[in-house]
């Protein structure tokens, strides 16, 4: 059975780009365009890994990371977060809320492909 | 003539011992004889001891004489001495002593004149070094005034109380923007001699900042300051910066601080220009990191050769689109940048015209050439640094003197947007655009005077545009300079320095010797209260019959001293028609008030005015009765203690006829300026007030009780309205 990944992104635009990309490389994709969809989908789907955009309108990615780091029961799901502020404190705050690993934009695809690969522990 | 006690006791005792000689010889010879002689001697003397009486008594009188004569040469002319002495000590100034006396006294009165003399001396030095010392006392208050009003940073000293001592006019014109209601009482509710700063800034704000300056220097730091930002009630941000005032001591050891400087920085402004960067920055980072995040993964996506065509299309039009918003983004920025951001350069508010006349003066006498300034708009402000333009423009005029031997130029000013166009326009010769347009770029050098600056820096500087047109018709060409205009708001500062030519009173020193600790209002002195002294013009007499203020006006006297520019006057729509009949006593007519704020607007800024003061009006019931009609509107409860000119004029002056506002003050020679303006009168009610203090005091009416309970008992007290 393949991977489930959640895209949480309030851009379409690169959403377009990641779900395209994320099933062609062999993933079950979904989408959540805010942070109260995402940490819904999340608990419905029982992603493996979670794509999450820091700014996104409801609940930001901050939020849902912190959110889903309380449940017990989320423990396993691995978080990558996406953001567009290039500050070093907000990869700090990211990482101190529970985020696997992140990512600034803009960025190369194969990157993220590989990335994401090595956090579910795949070989690329 | 009168005859001293001494001098009779003297002859007394003269008398005495004569007789007693007389008879002690007389006694001595009898013992001597025998019976029989003496009885003889007796019988042949008997008949002519009233001869002996004589003789006795005659040879008394030469003795009166002599003793009479010594006694005024020796003890008259000492307690003569001794009396004019006496004069020369209370003399304010000695004349030489004219005595006549012996020797020894006039040598003495001559000693006691050379003392005199000395002390005189040393009197006069006194006085004058006094004198010296408190000219250069005054003078270095006043420099110090003068060096305040000029300061473009506003500063407001206040002793430890919390009030002001000395503001400067910056400070003044920073509190209106402050103010709450800036038309109505123009700040002059905030800042004030006297008035306390806790109105502006919170309590606990200022005493945790002199708690620090204090924690500091007692660990030794020189020069303790503290800083704190803060908003007001207006909502303007403010940035304080807090330096003591230290009294100096003689003994030089525990200098204590005696009160506070506070230079105040209004950075609302500022706050939110590097607000409005700030966004820009995040607009431009976050937005295009965004941006450009869906642009590479879509460009990405289309890099894959098995890409079906539905899907590439969707991929291009996500590119397109971002694209297209990324380009949208970067022209309102560069917008917004232009417009909101002032170049960093400290540029001035400058009168347009005043810029046009230093550029044409500089360049006049350096090139020998007229300029003209044509059709000059007074009405511009420019926000400039003026010299460096007048550089630019000086220079420009100088290359087209020696380059093309230009002999005419003109400068032109006027608005175009949110910006000025200031041309350099001469005629001549056609002259190609390249060769003007490269003089931009090189140094701008006068002989061996060169700067680093090129006319392209002083552009920039300016956040403008500069260009070369030319008008081939009328064989015109001109440079043309795009500069910021000032803010409306920079305007309004910039006229109110230019036009405040008096050197304010803005400063009362003696407050740092005041305390709020002495007793309560009714026990303080006279002397040392602040006034609001105030008047009204209304619609008519009869305030419970619906009669209504049109004008306020009122001053301030704080320190027996009035001061002028800490005034309140405003015209109030009353809500109904003047009567005709009362127009010509107060000049207002129907016009003038309509559209002005109503009582209701007005009585909130009055009251801010007036707190902490004592109200004084010239037959004050009348005016108060106004007032107080108001407090169900308003909530306002003027509950001030209140002071009544014409009262306390009846108080001083029992036996005058008249107490009317006029008549006062023609016994006082107060001039009248502006009278029946409500401002105007309350000046004059004032002036009065502050000659009637000492009066006051004169009969030992020194506090605001006694003040009050000596009004009461005048008749007119019982004069009710």
């Amino acid at each position: 059975m393949s991977q489930k990944i959640l895209v949480a992104d309030d851009e379409p635009n690169i959403v377009i780009s990641l779900e395209y990309l994320l099933k062609r490389e062999g993933y079950a994709v979904t989408i959540a365009r805010d942070g109260q969809e995402a940490l819904d989908a999340i608990a419905r789907d029982q992603p493996d890994l979670v794509l999450l955009d820091v700014m996104m309108p409801k609940k930001s990615g901050f939020e849902v990371c912190q959110e889903l780091r309380l449940n017990e029961a989320m423990q396993h799901i691995k978080i990558l977060m996406l953001t567009a502020k290039g500050r070093d404190t907000d990869v700090a705050k990211g990482l101190a809320l529970g985020a696997d690993a992140y990512m600034t934009k803009p960025f190369a695809t194969r990157d993220l492909v590989q990335k994401v690969a090595q956090m579910l522990g795949r070989s690329a | 003539m009168k005859i001293d006690r001494r001098l009779i006791q003297a002859f007394a005792i003269v008398c005495g011992a004569t007789l007693l000689w007389l008879l002690l010889t007389m006694g001595l010879i009898a013992a001597t004889l025998e019976r029989s002689q003496r009885d003889l001697l007796a019988e042949h003397l008997m008949p002519s001891l009233a001869l002996v009486g004589l003789t006795w008594v005659l040879g008394l009188v030469p003795m009166a004489v002599a003793l009479r004569w010594l006694f005024q040469r020796f003890a008259t002319a000492p307690a003569r001495l001794l009396e004019q002495t006496r004069v020369l000590l209370a003399a304010p100034h000695s004349a030489p002593l004219n005595h006549q006396g012996t020797t020894e006294t006039k040598a003495l009165a001559e000693a006691i004149f050379e003392l005199a003399s000395q002390r005189n001396a040393l009197r006069d030095d006194v006085a004058a070094q006094i004198a010296q010392a408190n000219k250069s006392v005054q003078q270095e208050k006043n420099r110090l005034a003068a060096l305040m009003s000029e300061l473009t940073q506003s500063v407001v000293v206040c002793n430890l109380d919390g009030r002001i001592i000395l503001y400067n006019n910056r400070a003044r014109l920073q509190f209106k923007t402050m103010s709450q209601a800036p038309d109505l009482a123009g700040g002059a509710e905030l800042v004030g001699i006297g008035r306390s700063i806790y109105a502006v800034f919170e309590r606990q704000l200022v005493a945790h900042a002199l708690e620090s300056i204090q924690q500091r220097s007692s660990r030794g730091a020189g020069s303790p300051s503290a800083q704190f930002v803060t908003t007001t009630q207006a909502g303007q941000l403010l940035k304080v910066q807090m330096a003591p005032v230290r009294n100096v001591e003689a003994s030089g050891d525990t200098a204590e601080i005696s009160g506070f400087v506070l230079m105040l920085d209004n950075v609302t402004r500022a706050f939110e220009e590097e607000h409005l960067r700030d966004q820009l920055l995040h607009g431009l980072t976050e937005g295009s990191r965004s941006s450009l995040a869906s642009i590479q993964a879509a460009v990405e996506m289309l890099a894959f050769p098995d890409l079906e065509a539905p899907m590439r299309e969707r991929f291009l039009a996500v590119v397109r689109e971002e694209v297209s918003s990324m380009s949208q983004r970067i022209t309102d920025m560069t917008q917004k940048a232009t417009e909101g951001l002032k170049a960093r350069w400290p540029l001035e508010e400058m009168l347009g015209a005043d810029v046009l006349l230093a550029a044409q003066r500089r360049i006049e006498v350096r090139n020998s050439r007229s300029v003209t300034l044509e059709n000059l708009d007074t009405a511009i402000w420019l926000k400039v640094d003026s010299f460096s333009l007048t550089q630019a423009l000086d220079y420009l005029a100088m290359r087209l003197v020696d380059e093309f031997d230009v002999k005419f130029f003109r400068l032109r000013l006027q608005a175009s947007g949110a910006r000025a166009q200031l041309d350099l326009i001469w005629t001549g010769q056609v002259m190609s655009t390249e060769t003007v347009m490269s003089w931009e770029m090189d140094p701008i050098r006068f002989g061996q005077e060169s700067t680093p600056l090129t006319v392209r820096d002083v552009v920039e500087r300016h956040g403008g545009e500069m260009w070369f047109e030319r008008e081939r018709v009328r064989h015109e060409a001109f440079f043309r300079f795009l500069l910021p205009l000032a803010s409306v708001q920079e305007q309004l500062e910039a006229t109110q320095i230019l036009h405040n030519d008096s050197r304010p009173e803005y400063y009362d020193f003696d407050l740092f010797q005041m305390s709020d600790q002495s007793s309560a209002l009714d026990d303080r002195l006279l002397s040392e209260l602040s006034y609001t002294v105030f008047d009204t013009e209304t619609t008519g007499l009869n305030p419970s019959q619906g009669d209504e203020i049109i004008q306020i006006g009122a001053a301030r006297c704080v320190n027996g001293k009035l001061l002028r520019q800490e005034s309140f006057e405003q015209l109030v729509d009353p809500g109904r028609l003047i009567s005709a009949a009362s127009i010509p006593i107060h000049g207002i007519t129907q016009d003038m008030v309509d559209g002005k704020p109503g009582i209701t607007e007005v009585l909130p800024a009055f009251y801010a005015f007036a707190q902490d003061t004592v109200l004084v009006a010239h037959n004050a019931a009348f005016d108060m009765k106004f007032l107080q009609l108001q407090e169900v509107h308003t909530d306002l409860v003027f509950n001030h203690p209140v002071l009544d000119t014409l009262l306390l004029s009846a108080v001083v002056h029992p036996n005058q006829e008249s107490h009317r506002l006029e008549m006062i003050a023609e016994r006082f020679n107060i001039t009248v300026l502006g009278r029946h303006t409500a401002l105007g009168d309350a000046m004059v009610t004032a002036e009065v007030l502050l000659r009637l203090i000492p009066l006051l005091q004169a009969m030992g009416i020194t506090t605001l009780r006694q003040a009050r309970e000596a009004s009461q008992k005048t008749f007119y007290a019982r004069l009710k309205y």
